[in-house]
């Protein structure tokens, strides 16, 4: 590749080391793919095995997950913003939205919160049945996905902070944003194949 | 918790194991203090980011495990030989024959190839390093405490003794309650962190810092096996980390995923295991593969033969070794179709295993074969492989499986694959690249007798399991019937014979060390491939110019055209990654913090855990930059390791 071609890449590509790492954290997502499939093959498999707890359509609530919906591809968006303006140069624009990002990020996890312990509080527990351990699991596992990104995005904002925007703080928003997007993503599929189908079912 | 619950006791073996340990880590803390040694052990070892000590470090520890395996073997042999006899207890032979199905699995066979993966693929395609040094460092970590953590077990708390496949609800908490359930748990979790991570970074190392020109299809054949076993780790260990997760989760915390209580599914546990387990049996004997390859055409001087067709065939290989899991429990029930469509997807994988086996015969028809150690294990592989094959075969028929499932037949099958095919891999490999490790060989003589004991006591003790199998003699007893002796008691003569040969071969470490003569070249065996063309002891930065690669054995291209990988002209200032301490004290705080789980100290692992992210967080803030090596520093290394004068 000639040095022409690397300086009109965004800058987060113009290292070796940029690249690499980026290239390192979509095999990553990948491996974090399988995992999540795992997790939605068990539920699957789980499904309805509730023993006597609380069936998912008794406590599962439209309005609650479309919220924590809407948050959630909202904050994705958000996020997509800050690359933006990380690509213009923009730091205080990029660190704007990523606060930003990170308060819907934060509304997520307190509906969520909420939602597993109003559950707890009608009798479905993670220990209630294979049902419910299989839901909390997989839906708990994605949240602690969420939290550790708002950890992380808090880092990076300290880091910016500090050194503004150079190849390497580029390269680190720009795969928490890969992150961001994939929970994103995640999420979807528990929407439907979760809260959707469970409520139909 | 009283003392005695904590250190386990009554046992006379396990006091003298506890005696061993307790010597043998005493002796090591006096030579390091006597010889001053300690900062030594620290800044070379225990902090280096560089690939071809950490793969050093994976394969010292492996053959450590492959010892601990061994013995776990030798005292279940014992048992075994003659029937009324009562060496060991029902309880203590289950302990044993789980650890050492576990221990030979996860902490011997894939750390001693992932060892040779690290020092061999990052100088086959003439990188510098791996993508990601400090990851590696990591991965090396924790694979290192996750096998201390589980080979604590037998003195602390208790060995797990549900088999190494650890199924529900046996392995559940209501059927083996205390803390053996959950070092198996912990343990290879810890362990499989660092092997995901390696999976990852070998594979980034692989895709994008090859040598300028060097194309996917010029790669050599152990970085392609490698590639691809990259390929597995990354979408089977995911499952195997949800899997141990959710069976921890079930003990420590009550979860109902594979419980009797609770419409828990138990067969999910032997679902997610094997949809791991399978794969990963690929995952091990692939890279044996790769290095049969490089050793069976360096010594027949020829080019491998039909090298598309091996790549394409490892590839199908990978792909198919997904699709194959349920013939683990054919006898779960799951009914005649399913049954048979997993017997089918089974027999194809021996399609493109055949493929692999003419392409080794072509390589050797009509060449002339040096009878070099290393190629004797290759030689040796290619039959005794064939019958573990075969026998494979005859178990994917689900109708015949259930005569054979979990009978001795069973056991003489994987022993055939995994000894023949992983085991002698690892020992081929070892001896063909020691001396780019070591910059000496190791001694043909004794490397010979150490082949021979161990291939015959090989034979002697796993062909008889066979016979003994169709005899009606089903795995995981510990007592035998008078009918059964005489097979028994031969096949025990085998391990011992087996042993030997180990002893031998370790000793022949020692005996090369002290006399073996220093290898000069870099080139001690006429290689083929890139890792040839670099000095030994190889230098830090490997390459001090990189070589232009246009076609497969570029190595053998080099040597045509008198090329080096040292053109004083076209020297450059080059670029490394600094030591570091953080890897090591990472993992260190992640053992403590399994080891509180273990023993279901909640408060004691959520503050190690918590400490394991501060650590990550440090990490996040630290912006080493690494520092370069001078041309001058360069071409001291360079002239001194080569054998040059100085100008
Ligand atoms: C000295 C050489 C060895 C001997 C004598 C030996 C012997 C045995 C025996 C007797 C068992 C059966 C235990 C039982 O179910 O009652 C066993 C199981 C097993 N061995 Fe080995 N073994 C040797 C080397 C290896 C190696 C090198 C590997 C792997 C690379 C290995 C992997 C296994 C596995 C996975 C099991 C299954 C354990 C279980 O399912 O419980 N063994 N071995
Ligand atoms: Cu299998």
């Amino acid at each position: 590749m000639s040095e022409q071609h690397v300086e009109s890449r965004p800058l987060e590509y113009q290292s070796e080391q940029g690249r690499l790492n980026i290239l390192g954290f979509w095999i990553f997502l990948a491996a974090e793919l399988a995992l999540f499939a795992t997790l939605f093959a068990t539920y699957a498999v789980l499904f309805g095995r509730t023993a006597g707890a609380p069936e998912p359509g008794e406590l599962f609530e439209a309005k609650d997950t479309l919220i924590m919906t809407f948050l959630l591809l909202t904050s994705s968006f958000t996020c997509g913003i800050a690359i933006h303006e990380m690509r213009r140069g923009a730091r205080n624009s990029l660190m704007t939205w990523l606060v930003i990002t990170l308060i819907l990020g934060f509304c997520f996890l307190g509906f969520e919160v909420n939602e597993f312990a109003t559950y707890v509080q009608e009798g479905a527990t993670l220990q209630s049945s294979a049902f419910w351990s299989g839901f909390f699991i997989l839906a708990g596992t994605h949240g602690l996905h969420v939290t550790l990104g708002t950890v992380w995005m808090i880092c990076l904002l300290i880091q910016l902070g500090q050194r503004g925007i150079t190849k390497i703080t580029s390269r680190k928003v720009f795969i928490i944003g890969l992150y961001w997007h994939f929970l994103d993503v995640v999420w979807i599929f528990i929407f439907t194949s979760v809260y959707l189908i469970g409520m139909v079912m | 918790m009283k003392l005695d619950e904590f250190f386990v006791t009554g046992e006379p073996l396990i006091y003298g194991g506890m005696v061993a340990i307790v010597l043998v880590t005493s002796a090591i803390i006096f030579i390091l203090t006597y010889f001053k040694k300690w900062k030594w052990l620290w800044q070379e070892w225990l902090t280096t980011v560089d690939h071809k000590k950490i793969g050093i470090m994976y394969i010292l520890s492996a053959l450590a495990m492959l010892f601990r395996g061994g013995m776990d073997a030798l005292m279940m042999r014992a048992q075994l030989a003659v029937p009324n006899w009562n060496f060991l207890n029902a309880q203590h032979y289950n302990e044993i024959f789980t650890t050492h199905g576990t221990v030979m699995i996860i902490f011997m066979a894939m750390p001693f190839l992932i060892g040779l993966m690290n020092i061999v693929v990052p100088l086959q395609i003439g990188a510098r390093d791996f993508a990601f040094p400090f990851v590696n460092a990591i991965s090396f970590w924790s694979f290192f405490f996750g096998a201390m953590l589980f080979n604590i077990s037998f003195v602390i708390g208790g060995s797990p003794d549900a088999g190494w496949t650890s199924y529900t609800p046996l392995a559940g908490a209501a059927m083996s309650p205390g803390p053996g359930e959950n070092f198996y748990l912990l343990g290879l979790q810890l362990a499989g962190i660092g092997t995901l991570a390696t999976g990852i970074n070998l594979m980034v190392t692989i895709l994008k810092m090859r040598a300028p020109g060097m194309k996917m299809f010029q790669m050599p054949i152990f970085t392609w096996s490698s590639l691809i076993t990259c390929f597995i780790i990354i979408f089977a260990f995911p499952i195997l980390t949800i899997a141990l997760a959710l069976l921890t989760i079930d003990r420590i915390f009550g979860s109902q995923f594979f419980t009797l209580t609770g419409e828990g599914l138990p067969m999910m546990w032997a679902n997610l295991f094997w949809m791991w387990g399978h794969p990963e049996v690929y995952i091990v004997i692939l890279p044996a593969f790769g290095i049969f390859s490089e050793v069976i055409s360096t010594f027949a001087h020829k080019r491998l033969f039909g090298y598309n067709a091996m790549v394409w065939s490892i590839i199908i290989i990978a792909g198919l070794s997904f699709l194959v899991w349920v013939h683990h429990f054919f006898t779960m029930g799951a009914g005649a179709f399913v049954n048979s469509v997993f017997s089918v997807s089974t027999m194809l994988i021996a399609v493109p295993t055949g493929v692999k086996i003419f392409n080794w015969l072509g390589t050797l028809y009509k060449s002339k074969i040096e009878f070099s150690t290393a190629m004797l294990w290759a030689l040796a592989f290619v039959p005794s492989f064939v019958i573990g094959g075969v026998t494979g075969v005859m178990l994917g028929m689900a109708s015949a499986d259930y005569q054979f499932h979990n009978s001795y037949f069973l056991i003489a099958h994987f022993h055939y694959v995994l000894i023949a095919g992983t085991v002698f891999a690892c020992f081929a490999g070892l001896t063909y690249w020691y001396p780019k490790m070591f910059g000496l060989k190791l001694n043909e003589r004794l490397g010979k007798w150490a082949f021979w004991f161990f291939l015959i006591g090989f034979h002697v003790c796993f062909l008889p399991q066979y016979f003994i199998g169709w005899d009606g003699m089903p795995r995981r007893i510990f007592y035998i019937m008078p009918e059964w002796f005489t097979l028994n008691f031969i096949s025990t003569i085998g391990a011992f014979g087996m042993g030997i040969g180990f002893a031998i071969f370790i000793y022949n470490v020692y005996y090369s060390y002290r006399y073996s003569p220093r290898e000069e070249t870099g080139d001690a065996w006429g290689g083929r491939t890139l890792e040839w063309a670099t000095p030994t002891p190889v230098p830090p930065y490997n390459f001090a110019t990189l070589p232009e690669v246009h076609q497969l054995d570029a190595f053998m291209e080099m040597k045509e055209k008198g090329e080096t990988t040292f053109e004083e002209k076209k020297l450059q200032p080059i670029h490394m990654p600094n030591n570091s301490g953080k890897p090591f004290i990472m993992m260190l705080i992640l053992f403590f913090a399994s080891f509180a789980l273990v023993f279901e100290w909640i408060p004691l692992a959520a503050i190690f855990l918590a400490g394991g992210f501060i650590m990550m967080i440090i990490r996040s803030f630290d912006y080493d930059e690494g520092y370069h090596i001078s041309v001058a520093e360069i071409k001291r290394l360079e002239r001194e390791r080569r054998g040059l004068d100085h100008e």
